[in-house]
């Protein structure tokens, strides 16, 4: 049997866990809602962007563009992999690091040079002890992502990309589906495919007539993918910052559950305890006060 | 005659949703008046800025580059940022030039000369639309 200061002492331990966990619980629940509030900003623009795109390269001959075009040899694959700078959200981070450990190690095995791209620390760390190169690296920025830092990744895959560099470029990231649901997503950054024209293209969208490019087509999709690149990167980088605030909150709910738990039984056992040292005492007196009378 | 509608929007936010007599854009190829009827056009858009006339008024966005889509009259500028004359930070600008300036002028090994003439160009329309307002 513990002594009933030490399981007073736990008691009292097991609450301040809870505490905190319920602060961070609430912590994150309001940094999901601004996260939430970003990605609902942002689908305007990335819906209009796929539209838009759709609608030129149906347009335009298959193999228009360096980004496009697929590299016949291929050596070497970048991994752009967004995680999160800090834990304490349950297995996100972990799944979505062992999927891209997963895919570099397929490409290993074909072949290729892998080499990462890193944004968050978590990630930055799980690559390094791996022993994969990196070469890039952003710790630290998943609280401040905006849209210069998603345009300097996607520049540097591009240029990469371009001087044969990279052949393949992959974006793993965690994708925002629910509260409840937050999986890895692999997504082929380059060479790019062409979102389809057919599942926008509602009727009141079509063009009355024939569109006026200007510049040509061909110049045109020239400065629209690139940035086609940097809105993918983005929206990696918006939806893994949601999907970590909201892994956060169920597993810091889970936590206070737990605590809640551990308490009702620990005080069980001091009540339990207790009475037993409650009972002994006065077996004790009674047993004492016999043998004087005797 | 219709209307038109205009919606500026940017990775962060939809900066103008409302209904204009007229906006003109600026375009790699030149400046381009856009007017209700217009015909469907996609067009890449430089820096500069966008006067649009709404109620007999003119106002000037800031756009730093992006596209433009016109189609149904509606008038679509996709934009990496943009910013209404009245909300620009003069003296954030005027850091920004002076800055682009000294890159330019020392000429270093290692600085991107691309990038600052592009932030250079940049901060100039800045300040000339600040002046606009």
């Amino acid at each position: 049997m513990p002594s009933l200061k030490d399981v007073k002492t736990k008691i009292v331990g097991v609450g301040k866990t809870k505490q905190i966990t319920k602060a961070m619980n609430m912590v994150a629940s309001a940094k999901l809602r601004g996260a939430q509030a970003r990605i609902e900003r942002f689908r305007p623009y990335a819906a209009k962007y796929r539209d838009v795109l759709a609608e030129l390269s149906s347009k335009v001959e298959g193999d228009a563009h360096p980004l496009l075009t697929e590299h016949e040899e291929k050596k070497s694959c970048a991994i752009v992999l967004i995680t999160s700078d800090r834990g304490l959200c349950g297995s996100f981070n972990g799944n979505i690091i062992a999927r891209a450990l997963q895919l570099a190690k397929e490409k290993t095995a074909a072949g290729m040079r892998v080499s990462f791209a890193c944004v968050g620390r978590k990630g930055r760390d799980a690559v390094r002890s791996a022993g994969y190169e990196i070469f890039m690296a952003y710790a630290d920025r998943m609280g401040s992502i905006d849209f210069p830092l998603a345009s300097s990744v996607a520049q540097e895959v591009i240029n990469g990309y371009e001087t044969a560099t990279y052949d393949e470029v992959w974006l793993i990231y965690g994708e925002f589906v629910s509260m409840g649901s937050q999986p890895p997503r692999t997504l082929c950054l380059l060479p790019l495919t062409t979102p389809e024209a057919g599942e926008v293209a509602a009727d009141d969208a079509k063009p009355r007539c024939e569109y006026v490019y200007e510049p040509q087509e061909e110049k045109l999709l020239a400065e629209l993918l690139p940035r086609y690149v940097k809105v993918q990167v983005y929206r990696g980088m918006l939806d893994t910052s949601a999907s970590e605030h909201a892994a956060r909150m169920a597993a810091m709910d889970n936590a206070t559950r737990n605590c809640n738990e551990l308490i009702n039984t620990l005080t069980l056992l001091y009540n339990k305890t207790r009475q037993a040292s409650i009972t002994s005492e006065l077996i004790d007196i009674v047993g004492g006060a016999e043998a004087l009378k005797g | 005659m219709g209307t038109l509608q205009l919606e500026v929007v940017t990775p962060d936010r939809t900066v103008v949703s409302k209904v204009v007599e007229m906006a003109i854009c600026p375009g790699v190829e030149g400046e381009f008046g856009v007017l209700p009827q217009h015909v469907s056009l996609l067009s890449a858009l430089k820096v500069g800025g966008l006067r649009y006339r709404a109620d007999g008024k003119d106002e000037y966005i800031f756009i730093s580059g992006g596209f433009a889509d016109v189609n149904n009259n509606v008038l679509t500028v996709l934009a990496e940022s943009a910013e209404l004359a009245a909300n620009i930070d003069s003296a954030r600008a005027q850091q920004a030039k002076e800055r682009a300036e000294r890159r330019i002028a020392e000429h270093k090994e290692g600085v991107d000369m691309l990038r600052a003439e592009a932030a250079l160009q940049r901060a100039i329309m800045r300040l000339r639309l600040s002046q606009l307002r």
